[in-house]
This record gives C-alpha cells, sequence and structure tokens, in this order.
C-alpha cells in the first residue's frame, strides 16, 4: 500500500526542489525518454530511509558540481506506479530496485545504480560515485 | 530523511548474500534477522547447475553489478541452514 502522499511530499521535494523533473505517469515517462540527445540522469525514488536516506543528498551533492547531465528527472517507485514501471522498462534487463540511478548518454544507459550500491554507504560516497560517472559520460556537454 | 524500521535489526534494508545448506545461495533484502533465521523479502535463489547454468561466481558477478530479480516475495531461512551472511554491496 502506497504510504501518505503528505508523508511523502518531502521525499519528492528533496529531488524537485535541485531541478528534478518529476514524472508521474507513462506519458511523463515517455517524453522525457524521447529527448535522445546529451547526457540525462533518472532517479528511481523511494521512501526506504535505509538506502534513499543516503542517495537523495548524495545526488544533491554530485549535482552541485561542475560537470553534471543535461536533464535530471524522477520517479517515485511504490507511489507513482505505472510510471516507474515505464521508467524501468527502458532498463528492462536490470532486476528492479529502488532507489536507484540511471544515466543515459544520448538515449542509451551507460551507468547504473542499484539499491545495494547505495545501501550502507554514505551520502559522500554515493556523490564521489556519481561525480565520477558524470565526468566520464557528461564532461563533453558540460564545456 | 526516509522509512527506518530500527528496532529491526542492523541487516534491515540491507540487500544481503545468504550461503546456505545444500549448495543454496540466497540473494534478497533483509527484513529481520533474529533466532528465527533471517527474513529476506524480493529474494532469488541459486543453485550450482541450476537455471541458466551459471556458476556461483557468475551469478554473483552479475548480482553484484545489478541485483537480483525478485522470484521469491519473501523466504525465511533458519539458522542451522545459514553458514554466512554478507551484504551484496560488499562483493
Amino acid at each position: 500500500m502506497p504510504y501518505s502522499p503528505l508523508m511523502v511530499r518531502p521525499m519528492r521535494e528533496e529531488l524537485t526542489s535541485i531541478g528534478f523533473q518529476e514524472l508521474q505517469t507513462p506519458a511523463d515517462v515517455d517524453a522525457w525518454l524521447a529527448q535522445k540527445s546529451g547526457s540525462a540522469l533518472l532517479v528511481i525514488n523511494s521512501v526506504c530511509g535505509c538506502a534513499a536516506g543516503s542517495a537523495r543528498p548524495g545526488i544533491r551533492e554530485a549535482l552541485g558540481g561542475e560537470v553534471r547531465p543535461d536533464r535530471c528527472a524522477t520517479v517515485f517507485a511504490g507511489q507513482d506506479l505505472e510510471a516507474t514501471a515505464r521508467a524501468r522498462a527502458a532498463f528492462a534487463d536490470i532486476p528492479p530496485s529502488s532507489p536507484s540511478i540511471a544515466l543515459f548518454k544520448d538515449g542509451e544507459l551507460v551507468y547504473f545504480v542499484p539499491r545495494h550500491r547505495i545501501e550502507g554507504r554514505s551520502p559522500e560516497q554515493v556523490a564521489e560515485d556519481l561525480r565520477g560517472a558524470f565526468e566520464r559520460f557528461c564532461a563533453v556537454a558540460a564545456r | 530523511m526516509g522509512t527506518f524500521h530500527q528496532d529491526r535489526g542492523e541487516l534491515h534494508g540491507v540487500t544481503v548474500v545468504v550461503e546456505a545448506a545444500d549448495g543454496e545461495l540466497w540473494v534478497g533484502r533483509c527484513d529481520t534477522c533474529d533466532g528465527r533465521g533471517i527474513l529476506l523479502l524480493d529474494a532469488d535463489l541459486h543453485k550450482e547447475g541450476g537455471e541458466g547454468g551459471r556458476s556461483r561466481e557468475e551469478y554473483l558477478e552479475r548480482a553484484a553489478a545489478f541485483g537480483v530479480w525478485p522470484r521469491h516475495p519473501q523466504v525465511l531461512i533458519p539458522p542451522q541452514r545459514i553458514l554466512s551472511v554478507r551484504p551484496l554491496g560488499s562483493f
């Protein structure tokens, strides 16, 4: 059963307040994924404090650097069920987990962080990994 | 910020690899770990020579990179069958 929208709102706002586009319907997801050029970060958000509690601050910290993706969007697992399923279809070979983080380059998935790579790690560690991926895949777009 | 269940043990919410008796390898998200055993959610099971013919090493390599498919919504592994428990993130 989904959590109360009121309880979840602050967790959504941790990402939307730093420029993430929230995708709440399959149509939102389709439209966002249809933009193929450049780099794009998609976060599968989650209420789980065990992992999302590090993921969101880590993402925020990583995006504070000079090199960052051209576009950022998020779906909320367990809340926006259809949108999340549509987003996961973009990397259907990868088992579902949340939170998780997908980085696309020109429409291709180039980097993925599953939930178990976030669990037990600090926001700083999550940010460090993401910054490395941004340097590798987004640097051209930042010049 | 998030939901926490700190009364469920330090492994709660952590995706773990449970090496069990009879060559079983379970991977799933730990819900509770206590005297009854370890309760895994959204778990997968590997048995040597099992589905897909993947070796244990191949299976763990793939699991460590991407996670596992939730083929078992929940499974309780009793303590007498558990040989080791490690976070999947440590592989």
